[in-house]
C-alpha cells in the first residue's frame, strides 16, 4: 500500500518522465492551484510549458473542524498543465493512475462532462469530472481562456485531489485515517490546521482588519498596473509577478471574510469583480511584457 | 455510368462527448450528409461516448454524367452555317479544343451564338466526399464549443483523434484538425486495441471484439436486463444518460446501510440519482430498499471493486446529507425567516425576504386562506438550509419535509413542498388548492416583478427562466381549474404590463396547441373571444373542438367570416350596430333569420348550430345586405351583427380556418 507521500512521488517522477518541470508549491496563499503563477501566467502566450506541482489549497468555506471525513480547509492538489496538450493526453492521464497502482481493467472509470470556469480570474475551459468507481478524482480542463485572454496554444490542465485519490487507494472512509507516511495519519499532520483555521475563519478573523487588508493588496496591486507601460523599452524588467501577489492575496482575504459571513450576497458579485479586474489586468500585461517594446519614431 | 453501389462508412473519433448532446449531434450530422444529396439506399446513424458514425449504403461511385451547352461567340451579320469561320469563332474553337463539326448556332436572348455541346463525366462520389466531409463534420451543431489545435483552430465539442472515412474499400481522404482519414479506428479506452484497421463490413465486429457496443439501443438493453433481477424504480432517462456515457454497460448492485433510510427518500433518491447516476431500489412494498444499481463501462467486476468503490462514496455523501439534516433541524424554518434578508433574489427586485413579503400577501388576495399565507410565509426559508446549500435541485422539497418535520399542518408543508411545481411540461402541478395557489402567487410575483424591471427573455436567453413560470402558471390554471381572472394581475408589470400580457398569452397559445393538440385556427378563435380566464377558455374550446365535427360547422363559420368582413367593410362593428327595427324586416328569408335569431337567443350553439345554419346560407342566397336604401341596409347590418355578437362569447368564428 503507498502512503500519501508515495503517491505524490509516483505522481511527480510521472510527470517529470512526461518533460514537466517539477515546481515546489507556490508560496502564497491560493484557494486552487489554476491560480499559482505556474498555471494562470504560464498557459499565456505562445511558448509551450510542462509543468507539475502539489499545491495546498486553502477553501476557508469548506472547512469543518477537523470534524467531517471527507471535507477540508486545506487540500492538496496535484496540478499538472501541459502546454500544448499532447494529442494521447487522456491515455497520458489513464497510465499515471496505472503508474500508482490503480488497474483501469478493473475499475470503472468515467468522464463526466463538467465545464470550468473561475469568474475571478476571468477563464473558462472545457472539461470533464473523472469518476473513478463513482468517486471524483480529477478535474480534467481544456482551458480555452485566461484573463479574459484566448489562449494561443491550448493547455490541458489536470488537477488531481490527492487525500480522496489515497483513500481510494489505501481504502479509508476519512481522510483524517489516511496513511500520510510510515507510522503518521493524516489526521496526525493536518488535523491542527483543519481545526484552528476553522476557528479562526468562522470565528476569529477580524472583519475590519481583513478589509484593510484587503483594500491595502488592492491599492498596491493597483498602483502596479496602472503604473506599468506597453511602450517603455525595458518593461521587461516591470514586477508583474509580485503584482499578482497582492492579487492572490486579495483573493485569499475574500474567500476568508466570506467565510466568516462578511459579504452579502449583494456585495459578493463586486468584490469578485475588483479581484477580476485586476487578476485579468495582471494578465493582459503579462501577454504585452513578453512582446517587444514597440519602436519609438525618431 | 458506373452501376456499382458501395458502402460508406464514417467515423469521427474523438474523446468523451457529453451524452446529453449526442443524440441531437447524430441528427445533425445526418442531415447535413442528406444535403450532398448523393444518392444512397439506408443511412445508420449510432455514437458511443468517443465516436459519432454514419454509415449508408448503395452510394454509386460516380455521379451521373451530365451535358453542358458552351457558348461562343456571335457569327457576324450576314454569315451562318457553311460560311468561313472569323477570328472570334476560330478561337472559340480552339479555347475548348472543338472541330467544325462540333458547333452549331443557337438562338439566345442575345441573338445567335456558336454553340457546341459537352458531355461532363459524372464526379467520383469519393472526391465529392473527400472535399465536403471536413466541412460537414464542422458543421455538426453543438450547444458548445472548443479549440484544441490553437487559436484560430477548428472547433468541435471535444478533440478530434481519429477519423475512418470508407467508401466501399477505399479510403475517402481528407485531413481535419491535422489528422488525416484513415481505416483505423480505437477500441473500449482500457479493454480495447487502441488501433484497429477496419473495413465498412467488419467494423461493427470489430469495435465489439474490443468492447465498444456501437448500436446504443444494444447498450439500453444491456443495462436493462442486467438489471431484470432487481426491482429497480424505472428510469429511463437514466437509462439513457448511461447509454451514452459508456462503450460497454454493465450495471452492478450494491447495497447501504438501511439505517440511511430513516432520512427523507427524497433525499436518498436525489443523491443517488443525480449525483451518483444510480437507479435506486425497491422492496415488493414499493418502499425505497437499502440497494442501488451502478452501470459501469467494464464487462464485470469479479473482485468487487467497483461495487465497494461505489457503495464508499455513497456512503459518504449519504453521511453528509444525515449531517446536514439533523444541522439544519436545530432552527426551524420560521426562525430562518429573517435570514432570508441576506438573500438576494434579483439586484433590482430585493432579497428573499422582500420577496417573501410580496408572495404572501399577492397568495390573500388570489383567495389563498391562512394556510397558503403561511405556506408563502416559509416557501424560501429552505434557501438558507446546508441540505439545500448542497442539493440545489432539493429547493422547496427539503423545505416542505422540514415543515412537516416542524408539525406544519399538510396544506402547508404540501404547498412549500411542491411550490416550484410545475418544473417542465410532463411534472405534475401542485396536489393541492393550498399549494397551487402559493404556487401561483410565487410564479406571478417572478414574472411581475422580472418584467417590471426590464428582464424580459429575449430568443435563448432566459435566465430566470420565465418561460417555464409562465408555463407552470398557464397549467395550475387550467389543469388545477384554479379560476383567476389572470389579466388584471398582469398590470402589475409597470411599463412592460403589454410585453408580460402578451408573453403570457404566447405560452398559453403554445400549452393549448403544442401540449393539448387543438387547432390553431380554434385555439385562434376560443382566444379572440377572451383569454383571461384560463379554466374557462378551456371548456370553450373543448366546444369548438366538439363543434367541428358538425359538418354544419365550417360552412357557418364562413358565413361568420363574410359577416366579419362586411361589418368591417361597412366601419360596422357588433357593438355599434345598433338596434334591430322589425318594421324594416323583409319578409320571407330576413325575417326567418330574425325569428331564428329570436328563437335561439341564449341557447348553446351546439343545439342551434344546423338550424341557424340553414337560415344564414338562406338568408345570403336571397338578401342583398347592401340594400339602396339607407334604413334598411343599416337594418341588415344590425342583424348581422347582433348575430356575431350572440356567440362572440365562445369565440370569434371567424377565426377559423376553412377547407372549402
Amino acid at each position: 500500500m503507498s502512503s500519501f507521500q508515495e503517491i505524490i512521488f509516483k505522481l511527480k517522477q510521472y510527470w517529470a518522465e512526461r518533460g514537466c518541470i517539477i515546481q515546489e508549491p507556490y508560496d502564497v496563499e491560493v484557494g486552487a492551484g489554476t491560480m499559482c503563477p505556474e498555471t494562470f501566467l504560464r498557459v499565456l502566450g505562445p511558448e509551450p510549458y510542462r509543468v507539475a506541482y502539489v499545491q495546498p489549497s486553502r477553501r476557508p468555506a469548506d472547512g469543518r473542524y477537523g470534524d467531517n471525513p471527507n471535507r477540508l480547509f486545506k487540500h492538496s492538489q496535484l496540478q499538472v498543465i501541459l502546454k500544448p496538450s499532447p494529442r494521447d493526453v487522456i491515455e497520458q492521464y489513464l497510465a499515471s493512475l496505472e503508474a500508482i497502482g490503480i488497474d483501469l481493467r478493473k475499475h470503472d472509470i468515467k468522464f463526466e462532462e463538467d465545464n470550468w470556469e473561475s469568474p475571478t480570474l476571468g477563464a473558462w475551459g472545457i472539461g470533464w469530472q473523472v469518476m473513478l468507481d463513482g468517486l471524483e478524482i480529477t478535474q480534467f480542463t481544456y482551458f480555452q481562456q485566461c484573463g479574459g485572454i484566448d489562449l494561443d496554444l491550448v493547455p490541458a490542465e489536470l488537477t488531481y485531489g490527492l487525500e480522496r485519490l489515497t483513500a481510494f487507494l489505501q481504502v479509508k472512509d476519512s481522510v483524517y485515517d489516511i496513511e500520510w507516511a510510515k507510522g503518521y495519519s493524516y489526521g496526525d499532520v493536518r488535523y491542527r490546521d483543519e481545526l484552528q483555521y476553522s476557528v479562526y475563519n468562522f470565528e476569529m478573523a477580524d472583519i475590519s482588519t481583513l478589509w484593510k487588508l484587503f483594500e491595502l493588496h488592492e491599492g498596491e496591486a493597483a498602483r502596479l498596473l496602472r503604473l506599468y507601460d506597453p511602450k517603455a523599452t525595458d518593461k521587461q524588467r516591470f514586477p508583474l509577478l509580485p503584482a499578482y501577489d497582492q492579487v492572490l492575496k486579495c483573493s485569499n482575504i475574500f474567500n476568508t471574510l466570506d467565510a466568516r459571513g462578511a459579504i452579502s450576497v449583494t456585495e459578493r458579485v463586486g468584490v469578485i469583480q475588483r479581484v477580476r479586474k485586476l487578476a485579468v489586468g495582471v494578465a493582459q500585461a503579462w501577454a504585452d511584457q513578453r512582446q517587444p517594446a514597440p519602436e519609438v519614431a525618431q | 455510368m458506373n452501376p456499382a453501389s458501395l458502402p460508406f462508412l464514417l467515423e469521427i473519433g474523438t474523446e468523451e462527448i457529453p451524452d446529453w448532446m449526442i443524440p441531437a449531434a447524430l441528427a445533425s450530422l445526418r442531415v447535413l450528409f442528406e444535403k450532398l444529396e448523393i444518392a444512397h439506399d439506408s443511412v445508420t446513424m449510432d455514437a458511443t461516448p468517443r465516436r459519432l458514425v454514419l454509415r449508408a449504403e448503395g452510394l454509386p461511385a460516380r455521379q451521373a454524367d451530365s451535358e453542358e451547352v458552351l457558348l461562343g461567340p456571335a457569327p457576324p451579320p450576314g454569315s451562318g452555317v457553311g460560311a468561313p469561320l472569323d477570328r472570334a469563332a476560330q478561337g472559340f474553337l480552339r479555347k475548348h479544343k472543338l472541330e467544325t463539326s462540333d458547333i452549331y448556332l443557337q438562338e439566345t436572348p442575345k441573338g445567335s451564338r456558336w454553340a457546341a455541346k459537352r458531355r461532363r463525366p459524372g464526379r467520383a462520389t469519393r472526391d465529392i466526399l473527400a472535399e465536403s466531409l471536413g466541412g460537414i463534420i464542422l458543421q455538426v451543431n453543438f450547444p458548445k464549443t472548443m479549440y484544441w489545435t490553437g487559436k484560430g483552430g477548428p472547433r468541435f465539442i471535444r478533440p478530434i483523434r481519429w477519423i475512418v472515412a470508407l467508401l466501399g474499400d477505399e479510403v475517402v481522404p481528407f485531413e481535419l484538425a491535422g489528422v488525416p482519414s484513415g481505416t483505423v479506428t480505437s477500441g473500449h479506452r482500457r479493454l480495447g486495441e487502441r488501433e484497429i484497421v477496419v473495413t465498412t463490413s467488419n467494423y461493427e465486429k470489430r469495435l465489439r471484439e474490443s468492447y465498444v457496443i456501437l448500436s446504443a439501443e444494444e447498450r439500453r438493453n444491456k443495462i436493462r436486463s442486467g438489471m431484470a433481477g432487481v426491482r429497480v424504480k424505472p428510469d429511463d432517462a437514466l437509462v439513457e444518460t448511461l447509454a451514452y456515457l459508456t462503450e460497454y454497460p454493465t450495471p452492478i448492485v450494491g447495497s447501504f446501510d438501511a439505517e440511511f433510510l430513516e432520512l427523507p427518500e427524497e433525499v436518498l433518491v436525489t443523491v443517488m440519482r443525480h449525483h451518483q447516476k444510480y437507479f435506486s431500489v425497491e422492496d415488493e412494498h414499493g418502499m425505497l430498499a437499502p440497494q442501488f444499481v451502478a452501470v459501469m463501462n467494464i464487462p464485470s467486476d469479479p473482485e468487487g471493486f467497483v461495487r465497494r468503490g461505489n457503495e464508499r462514496v455513497l456512503r459518504a455523501r449519504f453521511n453528509d446529507a444525515r449531517f446536514f439534516w439533523e444541522t439544519d433541524q436545530k432552527k426551524s424554518l420560521a426562525e430562518r425567516l429573517p435570514d432570508l434578508a441576506h438573500v438576494t433574489f434579483q439586484a433590482k427586485l430585493g432579497s428573499y425576504l422582500e420577496k417573501t413579503e410580496r408572495v404572501k400577501a399577492l397568495a390573500a388576495s388570489l383567495g389563498g386562506d391562512v394556510h397558503a399565507v403561511r405556506a408563502a410565509e416559509l416557501a424560501k426559508c429552505d434557501l438558507t438550509t446546508e441540505l439545500v446549500k448542497e442539493f440545489t435541485e432539493l429547493q422547496g422539497v427539503v423545505g416542505g419535509l422540514y415543515a412537516r418535520a416542524q408539525g406544519e399542518p399538510e396544506p402547508v408543508w404540501q404547498a412549500i413542498y411542491d411550490h416550484y411545481k410545475p418544473e417542465s411540461m410532463d411534472d405534475a402541478i401542485p396536489r393541492n388548492a393550498t399549494g397551487r395557489i402559493v404556487a401561483l402567487a410565487d410564479k406571478l410575483d417572478t414574472l411581475r416583478g422580472c418584467f417590471a424591471v426590464g428582464l424580459i427573455p429575449t430568443g435563448s436567453r432566459d435566465p430566470f427562466a420565465l418561460r417555464r413560470a409562465a408555463q407552470g402558471v398557464v397549467r395550475i390554471l387550467v389543469e388545477g381549474k384554479t379560476d383567476i381572472d389572470l389579466e388584471p394581475l398582469l398590470r402589475d408589470a409597470a411599463e412592460n404590463a403589454q410585453p408580460l400580457a402578451d408573453f403570457i398569452e404566447d405560452r398559453i397559445r403554445y400549452y393549448f396547441k403544442e401540449v393539448r393538440g387543438f387547432k390553431y385556427d380554434e385555439v385562434n378563435a376560443a382566444m379572440a373571444a377572451g383569454w383571461s380566464r384560463l379554466a374557462e377558455l378551456e371548456g370553450r374550446l373543448i366546444r369548438i373542438q366538439s363543434l367541428r365535427s358538425s359538418p354544419d360547422f365550417e360552412p357557418l363559420a364562413a358565413s361568420f367570416k363574410r359577416i366579419r368582413n362586411i361589418l368591417e367593410q361597412q366601419k360596422f362593428t357588433s357593438a355599434n350596430a345598433g338596434e334591430i327595427d322589425q318594421r324594416l324586416l323583409q319578409d320571407g328569408p330576413e325575417r326567418e333569420l330574425y325569428d331564428e335569431y329570436l328563437h335561439i337567443t341564449g341557447q348553446p350553439i351546439e343545439s342551434v348550430i344546423s338550424r341557424l345554419r340553414l337560415k344564414v346560407d338562406l338568408f345570403f342566397d336571397k338578401v342583398l345586405v347592401n340594400a339602396p336604401e339607407e334604413g334598411v341596409r343599416r337594418n341588415r347590418l344590425a342583424l348581422l351583427g347582433t348575430l356575431l355578437q350572440e356567440f362572440s362569447n365562445i369565440a370569434d368564428f371567424s377565426e377559423i380556418v376553412t377547407t372549402s
